[in-house]
């Protein structure tokens, strides 16, 4: 049993090495841009750049609002089915898998090909148009891990007492939504909104094709042009991915304490 | 000379003992049954005698060999585990095969046992079935085929029959009993229900704490318990409170009635003390006492509960409530609660507890 | 049933429309549409001709390539990934090791993308940390001993960085629904170590570990944006073929593009399909 201790403890190095070293390459990376000294240059060249605020700014109003039309569209929708149509179980999940088996690219070249001026919805057409489309897109990218998220919460709770309940209390649908069914759900609606915001923030290839001033596209473009910056980006990004990681792990457990506390 | 004995066993994880100093003989072809609460350490010692912990100090032997240092694997020893533990990815007769497969024994001999094993659990007809397809009673009975069919010295039983139905817990522990007289293979059987320990074993381990409680013969242990402990544990047991009026004499007072028990039952006891008796429901009767060796005492009824051909009856006798059983009669109705019986024992059924 | 019951009945399924329509209009519909296109020629008839020119060099090319980074990257990530994983869950490593790591995996299993690249460019690039570190530090040149991140095998050392986190992710519930208890019995029984994993471990795993393994394949072969700052249009995976396609029609002919997802999605959907399937298998066996 010792050997297997030791096989195990270099397994864990060799990971711990594969994973940590790229980071640590591009924070010093990063900080190389003046010559012969650590320096936060390339960071302000960055942070100053009107693009980055440009492009920043579009991708966080577009990830906020995939993360809204992600809950208006999943919370009800999963709450539908978990009550009254269990046999449509199934084919919800199979949908929120689609994401996952094509491609994003395809579904964009879907979206260009369909959307565009000559059909009956002629979202490419127009600037917010295109925006549109792209904020379904994005929620179609997160689709998988906000309905899993959302439904897993669900299922923590016994929604047909709880429902049950609040209509023998006289509460109409749309009450029994918004105060009882969302707020116990609220945990794991912002572990997909997390999700999604990190999804969002680095999305690349639709905001691309659909040509929109969104971050994903703009990190490639200094990628093409500069040295030192790329990786200051990454760090920034990397940055706001863990945060968004560690606000999940933060609310999931301020959620157990809360329950445990309740008991 | 016994098969298997342990002697000082001992395990500790780091400042926690789980066990202390068990010692135990076992005959060949005995049935032994390790009984207590969870966490009384019954499975620790199991799994020492198996090898899956390793003690930490004492000697357990096996036909007057030392396992302790011996891995799992080399013990030949058999085990049934509470959750089957059936291999999910192979069918019932490679199931009972894998011993002898990794014995690299002839395909000939394999077959031969295999279906030797199938037909003393009477599971044959399932050979070709996989472990999912199965009920529990049937997974565990081909857990015990396989464990046999490596003919191994000691057979260890795990809980084998916690996760399954009441009604299939007794068929199959008789069942087990059963093939374990024919094979003459030395058995120990862990289980914390004690109805399962005295209805089939030689000799039952009763432990608490880590402790083995008292050590013998399921009438011994239930009619002669050495303990606080193993008196409550095993068998349903009623307390009474009394104190020593005489301990010269041995007389003792229970609600405000005298008992003359035998004196050296009183055990250092002395006039005045409070002590403890216990009596089982069976040896508590509705009605005067009988015979001059019974003593009666008043009682008020708590609760009757029609059981078919059994009534239980919980009574109070003073400040004791006592809970005992008398059969249905046809043409007498059961007492109802709030009435005033009598109520009899004979003082030779007081148990004076120790601590 | 009662007639309001059956009223009821009928009128649930409205409750999930909004959430179909929406699944039909943005990811249902433009997918069958690029499909339907794959067949359809200029004029709107129904052609088996795009599939035909998808077998031209070129395109056949980009697809070997995608399948090979792919392979490689999917066999590698399950191998590593196995590893880790059988390390926490069953190595004897410390329980406080698990959660971090499994954080850690959930995060970098969507690490995709450009930063992603950057990361590796500032690494292992011609002047990144660890080509710099191995030749100041063991005279090592790692770009004269031949290797360039911008190449097949720098493409899958990346792409490992989200491979191995989600074949941890997948294969460690597998591995903890390995009961304790059939690694005891086997061992009773008289098996060594290396027989229990040969004769009972490995064959109760092996369709999770296939299925993984394809789903892996799957999750590399659709991803560009990594491939794509990585190593522009260089390395012509079929991802960024079907890119330049789509931004500047490079093929000169709209329809070879639908053909070109239309292979893709065949692709990952058999993949994907495989690995359910796979996985369907295995729960019934370890029910």
């Amino acid at each position: 049993m010792k050997t297997n201790r030791i096989w195990s403890w270099l397994a864990l190095a060799f990971g711990i090495i594969y994973f940590v070293v790229p980071l640590l390459g591009t924070l010093e990376f990063s900080l190389r841009m003046r010559r012969g000294a650590y320096s936060l240059d390339a960071y302000w060249v960055i942070l100053s750049d009107p693009r980055f605020q440009q492009t920043f700014t579009y991708s966080i109003v577009m990830a906020i609002v995939t993360i809204i039309i992600g809950i208006v569209l999943v919370v009800p929708t999963a709450y539908w089915v978990r009550l009254r149509l269990p046999s449509w179980r199934p084919v919800l999940e199979f949908i929120t898998l689609l994401p996952l088996v094509i491609p994003a690219i395809v579904v964009v070249f879907g979206y260009i090909r369909l959307y565009n001026t000559a059909s009956i919805l002629p979202l490419t057409g127009s600037a917010m148009g295109t925006n549109i489309l792209l904020a379904f897109g994005y929620t179609m990218l997160a689709l998988p891990y906000m309905y899993r998220a959302v439904d897993t919460g669900l299922g923590s709770i016994d929604i047909r007492t709880l429902t049950e309940a609040a209509e023998s209390l006289g509460a109409s649908r749309v009450t029994i939504m918004a105060k009882i069914i969302l707020p116990n759900v609220l945990v794991a609606v912002l572990s997909g909104a997390f999700l999604t915001f990190a999804i969002v923030i680095g999305e690349f290839t639709m905001a691309a094709l659909l040509n929109r001033p969104a971050f994903g596209p703009f990190l490639q473009l200094i990628g093409a042009n500069r040295a030192y910056e790329p990786a200051a980006l990454a760090v920034i990004a990397f940055a706001i991915t863990w945060i968004c990681m560690g606000l999940i792990q933060v609310v999931t457990r301020f959620n157990k304490s809360l329950a445990a506390t309740k008991r | 000379m016994s098969f298997l004995t342990i002697s000082h066993l001992k395990k500790s994880f780091g400042a926690t003992t789980v066990v202390h100093d068990f010692n135990l003989n076992i005959e060949k072809g005995e049935f032994i049954s390790f009984l207590g609460p969870s966490g009384c350490g019954k499975t620790t010692v199991l799994r020492m005698v198996a090898g899956f912990e390793t003690p930490t100090s004492g000697v357990i032997s096996i036909g007057g060999k030392n396992v302790v240092n011996l891995k799992p694997n080399q013990r030949n020893i058999g085990m049934v585990f509470q959750a089957y533990a059936l291999f999910p990815n192979m069918t019932v007769a490679q199931n009972v095969a894998f011993g002898l497969k990794v014995a690299k024994k002839p395909q000939a001999e394999i077959d031969a046992t295999v279906h030797e094993m199938l037909s003393l659990i009477k599971l044959d007809h399932l050979a070709a079935r996989y472990p999912y397809q199965l009920s529990g009673g049937q997974q565990q009975r081909v857990a015990l085929a396989r464990a046999l069919a490596t003919k191994p010295q000691v057979l260890l039983l795990d809980e084998p029959l916690s996760a399954l139905d009441a009604k299939i817990r007794v068929s199959l522990r008789e069942e087990i009993r059963a093939i374990q007289r024919k094979l003459g293979i030395t058995t120990i059987f862990v289980t914390h229900d004690q109805e399962e320990a005295l209805s089939i074993s030689d000799r039952i381990v009763v432990m608490y704490e880590g402790n083995a409680e008292q050590v013998g013969a399921p009438f011994e242990i239930y009619n002669q318990p050495s303990s606080r402990f193993v008196a409550s544990f095993v068998g349903t047991l009623n307390t009474l409170d009394a104190v020593v009026r005489d301990a010269a004499s041995g007389i003792i007072t229970v609600d405000g009635k005298d008992i003359a028990i035998d004196r050296t039952r009183l055990n250092g006891h002395k006039t005045g003390d409070k002590i403890s008796l216990a009596v089982r429901p069976e040896a508590v009767s509705l009605g005067e006492a009988t015979d001059k060796r019974e003593t009666t005492l008043d009682g008020k009824i708590n609760s009757v509960h029609f059981l078919g051909s059994v009534i239980r009856i919980r009574a109070s006798l003073g400040e004791n409530t006592v809970s005992f059983d008398t059969f249905n009669n046809p043409s007498a109705p059961p007492p109802a609660p709030g009435e005033n019986v009598k109520v009899s024992l004979a003082a030779k059924d007081l148990l004076v507890l120790g601590h | 049933m009662p007639a309001n019951e059956r009223r009821r009945m009928s009128l649930d399924w409205l409750g999930v429309m909004p959430f179909i329509i929406f699944a039909v209009l943005f990811l249902i519909w433009p997918t069958i549409y690029l499909v339907a296109g794959a067949f359809q020629d200029n004029e709107g008839n129904l052609t088996l001709a795009n599939i035909a020119n998808l077998f031209q060099p070129s395109i056949m090319d980009a697809y070997w390539i995608s399948i090979k980074i792919s392979l490689a990257s999917a066999l590698l990530g399950a191998f590593i990934g196995f590893c880790i994983a059988a390390a926490i869950t069953l190595g004897g490593l410390p329980a406080w090791i698990r959660s971090p790591l499994m954080t850690f995996s959930g995060v970098a299993s969507n690490f995709a993308g450009v930063p992603l690249a950057f990361a590796f460019l500032a690494t292992l690039g011609r002047t990144g940390l660890v080509t710099s570190f191995l030749f100041n530090v063991f005279g090592f040149n790692l770009y004269a001993h031949g290797f360039n991140l911008l190449s097949f095998w720098g493409l899958t050392i990346t792409y490992l960085y989200f491979q191995i986190p989600l074949m941890i992710l997948i294969i460690t519930p597998a591995l903890d629904g390995l009961k304790r208890e059939w690694k005891e019995a086997a061992l009773i029984l008289g098996a060594t170590g290396p027989q229990y994993w040969r004769m009972v471990a490995f064959p109760i795993l092996w369709p999770a570990l296939l299925g993984t393994i394809l789903l892996l394949f799957a999750n590399s072969f659709g991803a560009i944006a990594t491939a794509y700052a990585l190593t522009g249009s260089s390395l012509s995976i079929v991802p960024i073929v079907l890119f330049a396609q789509i931004r500047g029609d490079v093929l000169q002919d709209p329809h070879l593009g639908y053909a070109l997802a239309f292979g893709m999605i065949v692709i990952t959907g058999v993949s994907n399909a495989v690995y359910i399937w796979m996985r369907a298998r295995s729960e019934k066996w370890l029910k």
